[in-house]
């Protein structure tokens, strides 16, 4: 069993200190001797806790929902397109978009270690990073899919994309029903992350009201 | 010494459910430092990202570690590794040697470009692409015996290729300190009776991303 949210049942406060001192050890040898600036690492940890998340894919899924020729653009060159709306960096460097229909529902995993394209959806969450779902979901999506609380017709084609290179993948849900007159902010708020990832479905408008 | 990666989960049953509760990033308040002191240091170019991934995924504790504890022990193995600093410096807490030199220091104001910047794998090859899309390919069946991308469910497989992607960084090369020696890159998706067998996943096709070394033509040997 290699589920790491067992580990952290026992001895979770030792642990802890134990990390945070090796982490205050190592930031402040590597300051001193000249390889880091520490103040690089605060703005590190604000950009990707506050400029760089979900959000920026739901814009990009939103447009995409809006725009059939950004959506042909998106499915074409998503590189590209993605780069339109300003995000672009660092484990987004080579994109392709997913389009889900009712005959095709796409899963996005890395089973060897975590890539995640970072511009349009942050860092991973920690399930994603997880064993549990990098052993399963290659295998037996669907019963992933059903902790997930996502039931899918048995028609449809499940297609799971690992990846195993430095090309990253961002799903385009579909649009759900009863949208019609949403503009695009309205919409983003419907594009969930784990709707980007293939492990859930956009938020019903509703609901999100 | 054989190679061993701990990574390499595809597929392996006992795993238990996922925990879709654990909805962030982050668990614990020391992780986004982690995160931070790896990118920082790894900005020096004292390793690159392949054999940053090569050493974390054969840490003999990987499977007891959690993801961000992986990082930490990573960072000190190829920071030590590299002379950047020795284990009596991380237990002093201070500098005890001088520092090595290196070759960059991302500073605070330079952080928003870097990471705008991002860091491409694709490189131009003279040679051209040996497969098309719509062909059939088989995955090696060996093993690498050094790390590798070609995930162990994914071996000796019959696909299909999807996506030629031009060439990339080969991280079988780059993560031994080889070079990078660019390959052609493609999508190759696999049927779920092809990977897991007779009556196992009928609606499911996986891809994976292979670089051409790892496939083989359908008329040459198997």
């Amino acid at each position: 069993m290699t589920d790491d949210h067992h580990d952290h049942e026992h001895g979770e406060h030792s642990e802890l200190d134990d990390m945070e001192l090796r982490i205050r050890a190592l930031r402040t040898v590597l300051s001193q001797k000249g390889y880091i600036d520490p103040a690089a690492l605060d703005v590190l940890i604000e950009t990707y806790e506050t400029k760089i998340g979900p959000r920026n894919g739901a814009h990009v899924v939103a447009r995409s929902w809006l725009d059939p020729a950004y959506r042909k653009w998106l499915l074409t060159d998503a590189t590209a397109a993605i780069a339109s709306l300003g995000f672009v960096g660092l484990q987004g460097e080579h994109m392709i978009a997913l389009e889900n229909t009712v005959e095709c529902h796409h899963m996005v995993v890395c089973t060897l270690c975590s890539c995640y394209p970072w511009p349009v959806l942050g860092l991973p969450p920690v399930w994603y990073k997880s064993a549990p779902y990098r052993a399963r979901v290659v295998k037996d999506p669907r019963s992933v899919l059903t902790e997930f609380g996502v039931t899918l017709p048995p028609t449809t084609e499940i297609r799971v994309w690992d990846s195993t290179a430095e090309v990253r993948y961002l799903v385009v849900p579909m649009r759900p029903a009863r949208t019609e007159t949403l503009n695009e902010e309205q919409l983003a708020v419907l594009v969930t992350r784990d709707s980007m990832i293939g492990t859930g479905i956009p938020r019903s408008p509703d609901v999100a009201s | 010494m054989s190679y061993q990666s701990h990574a390499d989960v595809g597929g392996q049953e006992g795993h238990g459910r996922v925990m879709s509760e654990q909805d962030e990033p982050f668990d614990a308040a020391w992780e986004p430092q982690a995160m931070a002191l790896m990118l920082a240091t790894a900005s020096t170019g004292s390793w690159n990202v392949d054999m940053a991934r090569s050493v974390l995924e054969t840490l003999s504790d990987y499977r007891e570690l959690s993801y961000y504890q992986k990082w930490m022990k990573g960072l000190e193995k190829l920071a030590i590794d590299r002379g950047l600093l020795t284990a009596e410096e991380i237990l002093a807490g201070r500098m005890l040697v001088p520092p090595t030199p290196v070759s960059s220091m991302l500073r605070a104001s330079d952080v928003f470009a870097v990471v705008a910047a991002g860091a491409s794998t694709l490189r131009d090859v003279s040679v051209p692409a040996r497969f098309a899309v719509g062909e059939a390919v088989y995955t090696k069946a060996v093993p690498a015996g050094h790390h590798t991308r070609l995930p162990r469910y994914a071996e000796g497989k019959l696909g299909r290729i999807e996506h030629v992607h031009g060439a990339h960084v080969f991280p079988d090369t780059n993560s031994q300190g080889l070079g990078e020696q660019p390959q052609w890159l493609y999508t190759v998706s696999f049927s779920g009776r092809e990977l897991w067998g007779e009556g196992h996943a009928q609606d499911l096709r996986v891809s994976i991303d292979a670089w051409e070394s790892y496939l083989e033509g359908v008329e040459g040997d198997r």
